[in-house]
């Protein structure tokens, strides 16, 4: 049996050696032209470019052995590919000053150069560039080139195909290079699992690989554990591999269930519907009385049934089926789930490994749950904290500081217009859009706040004025479009633990930032003089003054900061999401939930707060996964009742700075 | 002397004219009804500019009937009761012989009871989500066949997709499209729990948890594709975590009905090149036609504008009307209601349109690649496919048809040989 | 206390010598009844002003009068509406397939009916079944009293909660936003079963009505909505003369000293915060049959952040400002809004109406709260009786 193997493998090893070698010994010569007759041969297919007919052309170009394949293919898949329109001839075409610069496949020599109305592109869609692309394995897998070695490799993990298990084998004890190495090395794995030859092999291949966690391994497992849902007269045949069997009425099939399986399969007679009795007793109206029962009557259900039953016993209709004929008709069947897959030994090994494998993702996945969830409430905190400061300890509502989020936002979106490279904008941007919130507080406080430190519901309302006013200026100066704030490179892709259990770089660095600022405010209310006089001023105003402490310029330079800390947040925000006028609007209700939720005042109440709501918003999504808008109205009612039981929040504060 | 002169014989020249206007009921007053301010502003405005320009244009070309073309352009401000309060404005205070307007599927449903009330005529530029055929409406967006089932059928034919996360906003569009996407997908033999769907809100931003588990579909060795019809702004974050995920357009090809040229500028798109869209129309396309209109759109409204499908359907449409008024020789709603159908009219893309009995137009469809620059490369162009107001692939639609040519019924039921409603449902 | 009752009782009588003029006015010039001088649209913008009118009488009697800002009272105008709306679609719906299967072969089964109105309002996205909610959509009268009974309700158990654990000031502001927002998001579902995002349509096409022509339904709904205000305004006025209304007024000022004097504050509150959701109601469920469609939009927060505007803008803590209020911001709202200003050319910019107005409007609620916190209505204050002024 091994020497078999072995021998069988030995001679794909020949027929793939002399095939990568062929196009060396036979240069093709220019009047010739084997590889333009064969794409001609298939011409129209070619143009129609449709991955179901496209089949014969590229196995007839990939098998020609002609030096030129890897070349024809290489050109069609990046689109280089044109028709001249004259004759109908192809090349590959590049684009120069003038026109199109046509290379003839064969000769590798330019022809000439052409216009663009000349010529017509050959646009292969993505699925045939797919096809394109597992063709090319056999040339690519031993390609001088590394980056075409990996491209070869990543076609194949996307189109694994039982071709391709022989030159991968033959490709490792050549590859030099220590990744792909290794990556060639886990793909041959993979590809024994689903090809390989005998039982041992592949089941030998399955434990090999059953701690791991990649999709790819559960892609290539899960498959051959496919069932289909089969009836049997009498008995279970032999040598079927089953998966389960199913009795009728049980728990995985019901017995509407099954009869509708022997009905589909014309073992049963199909089952009588309301809506098919509705029409059969229209087809036999009989003046005003169907079966005897007066038409007017057969709104009643009951009634229905009667005139129907009268018209089967004219043998007019066919009859209905009792539940003992139901029986009757189930248990002359047997009904099992069947593998695809002929071995029990490979389905028992995929089945344990996939067990396995299993609970291990799940495990993942909470761990993924809480990173979102993490995430989520570093988000909700980071556009809080400016409102911690001027909501929490200055105890002022500030309805416009969704729009001191969006100023910040649309200052990163300025700086990247005048700054193209993105790391260097983003640099500007935070300390930038610090300062114009900053300013912008400033102005706020001075212009409006500060007459109204004893009346909070109007500074609600008219802070809300001042909301929807920057609102509608944003609409005016940058319209209602969605406008482009892009992260830098470095920031753009994600961190990969596994397959599984991933997050993005910026939602890292929106979390370390969320991080930054918790410090910062310690610091700024612990540390600084500045701090130490907003308490003061908190607490007790006129004894403040009264210290010498001058409490206009503590509450400008306060509620400043606040505002200034959520135009940074506004860059983070638009760097993950989007920047448009309503962005603030999306933040603002959450943000003040945030901080009453956490209770007023207290820094670590509004961080447990949004954990506590981020980490809620994910777990019910979590129960819920297709409806993302049920998470979020649950979650509002539970913080409204939460909020009903702890009025002052998680963390309340105690003696007189908890005074109303 | 002279002056005087000059004089006289202008007023002679005001007098006859305006004679000659009353006549023939001059000039002919279009309606428009786009959102100038809200959230749907941006989307709409473009619809409005477009409209104006096709009212000047033809002007220029001597108007219809001999009268001058008049815009009456108001402002329902992305409100939805206000779209009907100023739809009888139009209709009842400005007198407008057609109404080119709406966007949402919500602002249509809250016209349609006015425009029927006053027997009125409507254009509606979008695509939508079908189950409608209203006496006094012309759909000339596309409805789900051709749209939705094509990319459909693109991602099962050349893609092989044998998996589909149906991803969309929570509103009656995606609800509709995937509820008939889910139906046709079963019909060609893909399992119920092959096919994932997820509805979140308007402008949702925290994406990471379904983009992990669309990656997770992939789990059991199918191909797994996304189909699209989240809304506006909230794409932006969906294709940022898809770029940030690293899932490329050849791993898990994302097919978008609402994302077009105008949606895309709003974020950088080097990372989702080969993702896809369906529509009727791309900038992109090569024709004559269409070089023109892009080039006259571009000097009107500036040389970073871009055009999209929308304005396609407003074109088509209003020249259609134009060709309706002229061969019906009046404005009068019936009669150029009857004059529509059959109308053909070429399309920017090639081909012509058509206008079928059931309100609907035949239209190619186009599936495009997203490039670099944000424009779209077009890799598949169908024939015309003729609009289908009652979708064949849900039960309780498939027996229901729209012809008011023949049967003058919109909800018709072809197995009772019923009309269900001669209006439409709102 | 005898003094304020008795100068108040003039100008509810003002009041509603005005209102029925204004009333009498439009309805001569209305095209369904009258010779055609305001259209049929503006009877309409007119009656939605009236209902309006009265939620802002509702808002000031819970925060002008007994100081609770409320930030959920237009959901309890919503809410009327969806009650109202929910029978208008279930009957007119009904008519047309009943309708339709008459001309059946075989009578329908009660059933069959049922599932053909449930596909028919519910289109494809919904299932047949009726969810529960529309339990009673088949009889007005229920569905009438669910106007006020569910706004009510709800406010009850919210203000049982929220006043039973001493939430008050902005607190409680937050947090009735929060129960706006909440609600919103919930219709908003497509699962909710008020058919998500598109909610009820139609609703200007009254049942058994069809024959009368939309002009005179927008007149008969003026009428209907100013009897409403004309009640709604005549009951405020009643209830802030009274002990009750010294009580209230008492609240907001201290409410500690109120509660030491012996008075239950919260149940004061919880009476006032809950009957002004029920008129809500009843004003929603005018407004939107004359509006035609309610969606979840309707109920966002900010819509009832604009009512305690018009309220401040009218002037809180009396009636008559609450009405003129609601009637002169919204009013001018739909002028500016609406396109009819004429844009201003300044040369070098195009001043647009329908780009700026909101900022106006923004700021001048600013203005108004630093400058003028009483509002237009104290503007008339200021002329009527400049005595009374000094002394306050």
């Amino acid at each position: 049996m091994r020497r078999r193997v072995l021998a069988s493998l030995g001679l794909l090893l020949v027929v793939f050696g002399t095939f990568a070698q062929s196009p060396a010994a036979q240069p093709a010569s220019p009047e010739a032209a084997p590889m333009q007759d064969i794409l001609q041969e298939h011409a129209a297919i070619i143009t129609k470019s449709s991955r179901k007919t496209i089949g014969p052309a590229i196995d007839a170009v990939a098998g020609s052995g002609l030096g030129s394949a890897q070349r024809v293919l290489e050109a069609w898949q990046a689109k280089e590919m044109w028709q001249r329109q004259s004759d109908g001839l192809f090349f590959h075409a590049q684009k120069t000053d003038t026109g199109y610069d046509l290379i003839d496949f064969d000769s590798g020599e330019s022809v000439g150069v052409a216009s663009k109305d000349a010529l017509q592109q050959i646009k292969p869609n993505s699925g045939i560039r797919a096809l394109l692309a597992v063709a090319l394995v056999q040339f690519q897998l031993s390609d001088p080139d590394p980056t075409r070695r990996a491209e070869a490799l990543l076609s194949l993990e996307r189109d694994p195909t039982s071709g391709a298990l022989a030159p991968l084998r033959t490709s490792i004890p050549g590859e030099g290079d220590p990744v792909l190495l290794a990556n060639k090395q886990r793909l041959e794995r993979l590809l024994t699992i689903a090809y390989g030859s005998s039982d041992e092999e592949r089941t030998q291949a399955i434990d090999d690989m059953a701690g791991d966690l990649g999709v790819d391994v559960r892609a290539t497992l899960n498959p051959l554990l496919v069932t289909t849902r089969k009836v049997y007269e009498g008995a279970l045949p032999e040598g079927v591999n089953v998966a389960l069997r199913l009795t009728p009425g049980g728990e995985r099939l019901s017995r509407t269930e099954a009869y509708a399986l022997l009905a589909e399969q014309n073992l049963a007679p199909a089952p009588v519907t309301a809506d098919d009795i509705r029409t059969t007793l229209a087809a036999h109206i009989d003046g005003g009385y169907v079966g005897g029962v007066p038409l007017a009557q057969l709104s009643d259900p009951a009634r229905r049934i009667a005139a129907y039953e009268a018209l089967v016993d004219a043998q007019k209709a066919a009859p209905l089926l009792t539940e003992a004929d139901i029986t009757d008709l189930l248990a002359a069947y047997v009904f099992a789930d069947i593998y695809a897959e002929p071995s029990t030994a490979v389905t028992e090994a995929a089945n344990a490994a996939l067990r396995r494998i299993e609970t291990k993702v799940q495990l993942n996945q909470t761990l993924d749950l809480g990173l979102d969830a993490l995430s989520l409430g570093s988000i909700y905190f980071l556009a809080a904290i400016g409102l911690a400061i001027t909501f929490g300890v200055m105890g002022v509502i500030n309805m416009a500081h969704g729009e001191f989020i969006m100023m910040g936002a649309y200052t990163g979106y300025v700086v990247q217009q005048v700054i193209p490279d993105h790391t260097l904008s983003i640099a500007v941007a935070i300390p930038l859009a610090f300062g114009v919130t900053f300013l912008a507080g400033v102005a706020l406080e001075r212009l409006v706040i500060r007459w109204l430190y004893n009346r909070p519901l109007e500074t609600l309302l008219a802070t809300f004025g001042v909301s929807i006013a920057l609102q509608q200026l944003a609409k005016n100066i940058f319209g209602t479009q969605a406008r482009p704030l892009t992260a830098p490179d470095w920031l753009g892709g994600a961190w990969v633990l596994n397959d599984v259990v991933s997050i993005s770089y910026i939602r890292i660095a929106i979390f370390g930032l969320a991080l930054i600022f918790l410090g910062l405010f310690l610091f700024i209310m612990k540390r600084t003089r500045l701090g130490l006089e907003t308490r003061a001023v908190t607490q007790n105003p006129g004894m403040a003054a009264s210290m010498g402490i001058n409490t206009d310029r503590v509450n400008m330079l306060t509620f400043g900061l606040g505002s200034g800390i959520a135009g940074i947040a506004g860059v983070a925000i638009g760097l993950f999401a989007k920047v448009t006028s309503e962005l603030g609007q999306d933040y603002i209700v959450q943000s003040f939930m945030t901080v009453v939720v956490g209770g007023v005042g207290n820094i670590w109440g509004t961080l447990l707060g949004a954990g506590l709501i981020g980490g809620l918003q994910k777990s019910i999504e979590w129960l819920n996964p297709s409806n993302t808008l049920a998470a979020q109205t649950y979650m509002i009612i539970f913080i409204i009742i939460f909020i009903q039981f702890r009025p002052r929040g998680i963390i309340a504060l105690k003696g007189r700075a908890a005074g109303d | 002397m002279k002056s005087a002169k000059t004089l006289l014989a202008s007023t002679a020249a005001l007098a006859t004219m305006s004679l000659a206007a009353h006549a023939a009921d001059c000039p002919i007053k279009v309606g428009v009804l786009h959102s100038l301010s809200g959230t749907m502003a941006i989307s709409e405005t473009t619809l409005k500019d477009t409209v104006l320009m096709l009212i000047d244009e033809q002007n220029a070309k001597g108007g219809v009937l001999g009268c001058e073309l008049e815009a009456a352009v108001v402002d329902p401000a992305s409100d939805w009761p206000l779209f009907a309060e100023k739809a009888r404005e139009l209709l009842s205070v400005h007198e407008v012989d057609v109404i080119f307007g709406n966007w949402t599927s919500v602002s249509r449903k809250s016209v349609l009871p006015v425009i029927e009330e006053l027997n009125g005529l409507l254009f509606y530029p979008v695509q939508y989500e079908g189950e409608e055929s209203s006496k006094n409406v012309f759909y000339t967006g596309a409805a789900p066949n051709q749209q939705a089932i094509p990319a459909t059928d693109y991602f099962l034919d050349e893609l092989g997709v044998e998996k589909f996360a149906l991803l969309g906003t929570d509103y009656v569009y995606p609800r509709t499209t995937n509820n008939i996407l889910e139906s046709y997908l079963q019909s060609k033999g893909i399992a119920a729990e092959d096919i994932f769907v997820n509805y979140t809100p308007f402008g949702h931003s925290d994406w990471s948890k379904i983009v992990a588990d669309v990656v997770a579909l992939g789990a059991d060795g199918k191909k797994v594709g996304v189909i699209s019809t989240i809304n506006g702004d909230a794409n932006i974050g969906f294709y940022k975590e898809l770029a940030a995920a690293g899932i490329s357009a050849d791993d898990i090809p994302v097919v978008a009905f609402s994302v077009g040229e105008e949606e895309l500028s709003g974020l950088d798109t080097s990372n989702l090149v080969g993702h896809l869209a369906a529509w009727n129309y791309f900038q992109s396309a090569e024709s004559d036609a269409n070089d023109a209109f892009v080039a006259k759109w571009k000097e009107v409204m500036g040389e970073d504008r871009v055009t999209n499908d929308p304005m396609e359907a407003h074109y088509i449409g209003f020249n259609m009307w134009v060709q309706a008024v002229e061969a019906a020789g009046t404005t009068d709603v019936d009669a150029v209601r009857s004059a529509m159908y059959g109308q053909e009219f070429p399309n920017l893309t090639g081909g012509m349109a058509k206008m079928l009995p059931n309100h609907h137009l035949a239209k190619p469809v186009l599936i495009g690649e997203i490039l670099e620059d944000g424009q779209f490369d077009i890799i598949s162009q169908t024939t015309e496919v003729a609009g289908d107001a009652w979708t064949d692939f849900l039960p309780e639609s498939a027996v229901l048809t729209s012809d008011w040519e023949k049967l003058g019924c919109g909800m018709y039921n072809t197995q009772t040989e019923t009309c269900v409603q001669i209006k439409s449902n709102y | 206390m005898n003094r304020s009752f008795f100068a108040r009782n003039p100008s509810v009588l003002v009041f509603l010598a005005t209102l029925g003029l204004a009333t009498l006015v439009i309805t001569a010039a209305s095209e369904g009844l009258g010779l055609g001088l305001i259209s049929t649209s503006m009877v309409k913008t007119l009656g939605k002003t009236l209902c309006l009118a009265l939620i802002a009488v509702a808002m000031d009697l819970v925060w002008g009068y007994a100081g609770i800002l409320s930030l959920g009272h237009f959901a309890f105008f919503g809410l009327g509406g969806y009650m109202i709306g929910m029978w208008l679609m279930y009957e007119r719906t009904s008519q047309i397939v009943t309708q339709n299967l008459a001309n059946a072969p075989i009578p329908p089964t009660a059933e069959e009916i049922s599932d053909a109105i449930g596909s028919q309002i519910f289109g494809v996205v919904g299932s047949a079944e009726f969810p529960l909610i529309w339990s009673f959509a088949d009889s007005l009268v229920i569905q009438l009293l669910l106007v006020v009974a569910v706004p009510g309700l709800l406010a009850l158990v919210f203000g049982w909660l929220a006043f039973r654990s001493r939430v008050a000031g902005v607190y409680l502001s937050i947090l009735t936003q929060a129960m706006t927002l909440a609600l919103a998001l919930y219709l908003f579902q497509n699962d909710s079963g008020l058919r998500g995002n598109n909610g009820l349509s139609g609703l200007q096409n009254i049942p058994h009505l069809d024959q009368v022509p939309q002009s005179v339904l927008s007149v008969w709904f003026l009428w209907a909505s100013a009897l409403a205000l004309a009640l709604g305004y005549v009951f405020a006025a009643w209830i802030v003369s009274g002990k009750f209304g010294s009580v209230i007024r008492g609240i907001r000022d201290n409410e500690s000293r109120v509660r030491f004097l012996g008075y239950s504050v919260e149940r004061y509150k919880l009476f006032i915060f809950t009957v002004t959701a029920m008129i809500a109601g009843i004003a929603g469920a005018l407004y939107y049959p004359q509006a035609g469609i309610i969606n979840p939009a309707e109920l966002a927060p900010v819509a009832s952040i604009y009512l305690a505007v018009w309220v401040a803008i009218g002037g809180r803590g009396r009636l008559y400002g609450a009405v003129i209020g609601a009637c002169f911001v919204s009013l001018i709202s739909t002028w500016f809004t609406g396109g009819q200003a004429p844009d201003i050319n300044l040369g070098f910019y195009t001043f647009a109406w329908v780009d700026w107005w909101t900022i106006l409007l923004g700021l001048s609620f600013v203005l108004v709260t630093l400058f003028a916190p009483k509002g237009i209505g104290g503007l008339f204050d200021l002329i009527a009786t400049r005595n009374e002024e000094t002394q306050e």
